[in-house]
């Protein structure tokens, strides 16, 4: 269960990467920070609120996401698209984003982790082990959300336009398609999907301003492997990675797997640029 | 009216170079101590400029190469009792090896590929570390022995000797870069980061180029974290952490890519910033982030970019 839980979160925050990769050839540093502000934000509105816990989170899982994608919004505004999403400069003014949210927290929310309470507290109880009934639930609302995620991308107008910018954003220019509304949307929902993967997650795992470190570069490894740009790619290497990160480190002592998880990935993009499922040319 | 130029370039580094000489009778002991830890770290920035500035590759793991020198130096001091002068040598060429087997490998991709390799590569180095904390004591770090800190018969911990030798450091790197920007070698390197295709085209053999650039960076900065441990005494994992592998490059983009006093005009503006923020609030680290996104948007080619572009056409 804790790997399905890690894979389901993994799943959202790279899929938030990968868009905003995809769509925008923008690779987002601070992805981790909006992570950790989805969290942080999450514990500030339940301990704001005070209430029962299941409102509280269903308050917290609406407020933080927006928040989020307020921030990013304003950070996309302000900064990279006067960069002209070049793609060094962005990567450098995400770094300065990175430590400038990662700093803001630490001197609004304190160096120490604090809990929140999950929403749900039952057990289903089989008669040779037991699963918590929150984490069922994590995995389930981030299926939904995937499935959500799609549908937007596959089904709806907004979707078609986020594709044509992808494909080639000075012909979706030229018909009509607002590319910079779709570049700062998506950079916002990008963040959110990350908030969002926070807000499921902080319940089992507390809130802390340096948590968005993990996240980052595991949801790296599985953008690379899944295929940089590519989304179902990207959520099969997620549930891959996800459900394997135990199985590794069952094996090799924790800090051995992660430097073979880190060569292999450097790997990959020095043997295959395009990753594992990609197709087309980073 | 070309030697002209050259004078007048070299006059300015020698001048420099003259400058922070006289300046350490005169400045206070704080200030002392500040300085000759700011040339060190130049040096490492000029290193990551030669890869940066002049070739034209982001690189996001130059804190492996750092660490090399610091860690080939440190570890031999250590465990060898090795004197400064076999450690700085062994770490040098340490850093260069290292730079060229990781670039065989990273020089394969390109722009955000090889960003995210350099990074990848500089994270297992910076694990393995870790991994090996028996014996490098991990985030911890451990004292270099006094003992061993001599060079040619004199301590290093003396704060006269240790700012001659940062400062011996310093010119040497200004030499190379200085010799690397003036050479044929240095105009192939800015011929590929202007153009890469059209550099191949012209019948260069650009990966070569590229290799000799991050093996020569490779080493310069090793000679950097090797002087850092000799004259500092101090190796831990957080100095070659991934903060060490931006800083370079906030330096270098502050002072000015691809100019030769750029990076140490940088590295003093942010090590003062720093050292001034961090007196009132523990998250120093907000005025990096902040001096990092004002540079990529108002000031891209940094204080001597800029000025080379207004006034200083000569300046290398």
């Amino acid at each position: 269960m804790e790997g399905a839980v890690g894979a389901a979160v993994l799943a959202l925050t790279a899929l938030g990467l990968s868009l905003v990769f995809g769509v925008m050839r923008v690779v987002n540093v601070a992805h981790g920070e909006f992570f950790m502000l989805g969290a942080v934000i999450a514990w500030w509105v339940t301990d704001l609120l005070g209430i029962h816990p299941a409102l509280g989170f269903l308050a917290a899982i609406a407020v933080a996401p927006a928040m989020v994608g307020i921030v990013a919004g304003l950070a996309e505004r302000l900064v990279l698209r006067r960069l002209g999403y070049d793609p060094e400069a962005t990567i450098v003014a995400t770094i300065g984003l990175l430590y400038v949210i990662q700093q803001a927290a630490l001197s609004t929310f304190g160096p120490d982790a604090r809990p929140v309470q999950p929403p749900v507290d039952f057990r289903i109880q089989l008669p040779w082990f037991g699963w918590s009934g929150y984490k069922l639930l994590v995995v389930a609302a981030a299926a939904a959300l995937l499935l959500g995620v799609w549908w937007v991308l596959a089904r709806t107008r907004v979707g078609l336009m986020m594709r044509a910018t992808q494909l080639d954003a000075e012909t979706a220019r030229a018909f009509a398609i607002p590319v910079d509304r779709v570049y700062g949307g998506v950079f916002a929902f990008g963040a959110m999907l990350a908030a969002l993967g926070a807000v499921l997650v902080v319940p089992i795992q507390q809130a802390h301003y340096l948590m968005g470190h993990d996240p980052l570069l595991l949801s790296f490894i599985v953008v690379i492997i899944g295929g940089l740009g590519s989304l179902r790619g990207t959520v099969l290497a997620a549930v891959v990675i996800g459900m394997s990160d135990g199985i590794i480190s069952v094996f090799f002592s924790p800090t051995l797997a992660k430097i073979l998880a880190t060569l292999l990935v450097a790997m990959v993009l020095v043997v295959r640029p395009t990753g594992l499922f990609g197709t087309r040319a980073a | 009216m070309i030697t002209r130029v050259l004078d007048r370039a070299a006059l300015l580094h020698v001048a420099v170079l003259a400058l922070l000489f006289v300046l350490q009778f005169v400045l206070p002991d704080y200030h002392h101590v500040n300085l000759a830890r700011v040339m060190v770290l130049a040096s490492f920035a000029a290193g990551y400029n030669i890869v940066f500035g002049y070739a034209g590759m982001l690189s996001l793991g130059h804190a492996m190469f750092f660490g090399a020198g610091l860690y080939t130096a440190g570890l031999l001091a250590q465990y060898a009792g090795a004197g400064a002068a076999a450690g700085f040598t062994l770490a040098v060429v340490a850093g260069a090896l290292f730079a060229a087997l990781v670039g065989l490998l990273a020089l394969r991709t390109t722009g955000v590929s090889f960003m995210i390799v350099t990074l990848m590569f500089a994270q297992a180095a910076y694990l393995a570390i870790h991994y090996f904390g028996d014996y490098t004591r991990s985030d911890e770090g451990f004292v270099v022995p006094g003992a061993t800190r001599r060079l040619f018969g004199l301590a290093l911990i003396d704060p006269a000797t240790r700012y001659f030798a940062a400062l011996a450091l310093f010119a040497a790197t200004v030499a190379v870069c200085y010799a690397v920007a003036r050479s044929a070698f240095g105009r192939v390197l800015a011929a590929i980061r202007e153009n890469e295709e059209r550099t191949r085209m012209l019948g260069y053999d650009v990966f070569g180029y590229k290799l000799a650039a991050l093996a020569l960076s490779g080493a310069v900065s090793a000679a950097a974290g090797a002087a850092y441990a000799m004259l500092f005494g101090y190796v831990g994992a957080g100095l070659a952490s991934i903060q060490y592998s931006i800083y370079p490059l906030l330096w270098v983009l502050m002072g000015g890519a691809a100019t030769v006093l750029g990076p140490f005009l940088g590295t003093l503006a942010m090590f003062y910033l720093v050292d001034i923020a961090s007196g009132f609030t523990s998250a120093y680290l907000l005025f990096v982030g902040l001096a990092l996104i004002a540079l990529v948007l108002f000031f891209p080619k940094g204080v001597l970019g800029a000025l080379r572009e207004r006034a200083l056409p000569w300046l290398p």
